[in-house]
């Protein structure tokens, strides 16, 4: 390689560095992204010198039409909607990794050249890029709510999987050892059968996961196609895809490991989800307790003539119903009385970490009212009403009693149980996805429950305390 | 041989170096983080540029373009939703200093 186009990756990767570590910071996050961007476009030219410019026509087309697409989607897309936008974003990545490799491939076998490196990393970039690519494909759907909706379990789902793995890696041996596996297999149709296996296995491992858990297999899929960029760096000898590659397989990692220490999620649990949601019962000995179940007037009377400082606590069912410009409404209507009105934003509140801010911040909520957990809980105590819409894990007091084991045990949750009243929107009684119940369900004195879809809830109680 | 080790080398300094990258983030930027090196992997647009430059029949023209339309897909999708989000998010807030004062 020349010093050159050498040089350029080596300034590349150092603003990808660079761009990551600015991203640590909410103050220079946007500037971070910029310089990533800004590297992506150094190793986008100096690549154009290392290929000498063969074949710019039709990069030059795909190039256009893949940033076309991208940056439409990328422009269009609903806030609510981001993360399946992630996952598709991913996916392709993935895709690409995998068919990069596996053409090279039989571009080696061509050219007769036997190269022991690329018969290792080149099974090896297939099997990661397609489980990214078609677990990717799982995780937008169920996110999009086209197909694989919930968990997805069939009997010997595991076994299925492990066999499933092993018959992908005696298909890359054999890919690797010139067919002496499985002599009727020739190696480029073995890598191509490795390709077909590892969309499915892609597919099988995601379908067992729900969708409140999705966040989480995204960030682990990014790290795999990270991994399996670094890996189509190696069959390539090109130095930016290892360097670019690996950095986020790292990063993407551990990233994966704080999301899921935030969502008190252990990874190990995720991922092996499918077997413990088939055996749990949500429903089994559950004995009717009674509940104070309020309409959207009596919600709004009190918020209108009773409470003074509210809290809202909102959550993964407001994302849902999109109900966020309601939530808006609502904020306008009560300040318009009077009231001080924040927000209680859990670390994990919405689809992903960080997410509810966003969701807000778009809908026109000021940025200074959405309170962390550490800044809201000290504010609970003097608060006349906590409203937790579309929410019930993050303000689960079952997360914080030792006597209890419960999936969500050890979660930081929000202590609403400090304030005067609690006012649940909620469609149903049915506990999150945890699974786990919710006392505060049942303290009839305290709580009241307005049971109805986040959106209609919002606009109702809007109503009420507007003309109540 | 030479180049290969080099490689590796720089594979495993990597590692370390993504690892230690991240880390005390504030989960405010979990989503945009994972957002911006999903747009950083898409690097692999490189690599896509290499197969299609590659001399070759239609298959690997074909299978190098769909790589190419990726990869760019990938990056440019992703560093442009990455800055819608952080676009959103405004200028900070120092909470813990208007708490005291109040």
């Amino acid at each position: 390689m020349q010093a050159a186009t050498f040089l350029a990756y080596l300034a590349a990767a150092a603003l990808f560095v660079l761009g990551i570590r600015r991203l640590r910071r909410p103050e220079t996050a946007r500037s971070g992204n910029t310089l990533a961007a800004f590297g992506m476009v150094i190793a986008f030219l100096a690549t154009l010198f290392v290929i000498q410019f063969q074949g710019l026509l039709l990069i030059g087309a795909a190039t256009l039409l893949g940033a076309v697409v991208g940056a439409v989607s990328a422009q269009r897309v609903q806030m609510t909607a981001m993360p399946q936008m992630v996952a598709a974003y991913n996916g392709v990545g993935g895709g690409a990794a995998a068919l990069i490799a596996l053409s090279e491939f039989y571009h080696l076998q061509i050219q007769g050249d036997e190269s022991i490196v690329a018969a290792i990393t080149v099974p090896l970039t297939v099997l990661i890029g397609s489980v990214s690519f078609a677990g990717s494909v799982v995780a937008f759907l169920k996110l999009q709510e086209i197909a694989f909706t919930g968990s997805v379990v069939f009997p010997l789902q595991q076994v299925v999987n492990v066999i499933l793995f092993v018959g992908i890696l005696v298909l890359g041996a054999n890919a690797a050892l010139d067919a002496a596996i499985l002599p009727f297999l020739p190696p480029v149709a073995s890598v191509t059968a490795v390709l077909v296996a590892s969309l499915v296995l892609g597919v099988l491992l995601v379908i067992p996961i729900g969708g409140a858990d999705m966040p989480i297999v995204i960030s682990l899929l990014n790290a795999f196609t990270g991994l399996a960029a670094a890996a189509s760096g190696f069959v390539l000898e090109n130095y930016i895809l290892i360097i670019g590659g690996t950095i986020v397989g790292a990063s993407g990692t551990i990233l994966t490991r704080l999301m899921s220490s935030a969502l008190g999620r252990p990874l190990r649990k995720i991922i092996f989800a499918g077997i413990a949601a088939s055996g749990g019962g949500k429903g089994e000995d559950q004995e009717e307790r009674p509940v104070n179940d309020a309409s959207a007037e009596t919600v709004g009377e009190y918020l209108k003539d009773e409470a003074e400082k509210i809290v809202i606590v909102p959550g993964y069912g407001l994302a849902v119903a999109q109900a966020q410009t309601a939530m808006r409404d609502l904020v306008d209507a009560l300040e318009a009385e009077g009231k001080e009105v924040l927000f209680g934003i859990h670390p994990v509140a919405g689809r992903m970490p960080g997410h509810m801010n966003v969701l807000l911040t778009e809908a026109g909520v000021p940025y200074e009212k959405l309170y962390d957990l550490e800044d809201i809980n000290p504010e609970f105590d003097d608060t006349d009403a906590a409203i937790i819409v579309g929410a019930n894990d993050v303000v689960n007091p079952a997360a914080d009693d030792p006597e209890q084991d419960t999936p969500i045990s050890g979660m930081p949750i929000l202590e609403v149980e400090k304030a005067e009243r609690i006012i649940f929107i909620k469609r149903s009684l049915s506990p999150g996805f945890a699974g786990v119940d919710n006392p505060l369900f049942y303290d009839t004195d305290k709580t009241m429950m307005l049971f109805s879809d986040a959106k209609q809830g919002l606009q109702e109680v809007v109503e009420a305390v507007k003309n109540g | 041989m030479q180049e290969l080790l080099a490689q590796l080398a720089i594979f495993v300094i990597a590692a370390f170096l993504g690892y230690e990258l991240i880390s005390r983030v504030p989960n405010l930027l979990h989503t945009p983080l994972m957002s911006a090196t999903n747009a950083i992997h898409g690097v692999i647009l490189v690599g896509g540029m290499i197969t299609l430059a590659t001399d070759g029949g239609a298959v690997i023209k074909a299978v190098g373009f769909v790589a190419v339309f990726f990869g760019a897909l990938n990056v440019v999708g992703g560093f442009w939703v990455t800055n819608r989000m952080l676009g959103m998010f405004g200028p900070p807030v120092k909470r813990v200093k208007k708490r005291r004062e109040g």
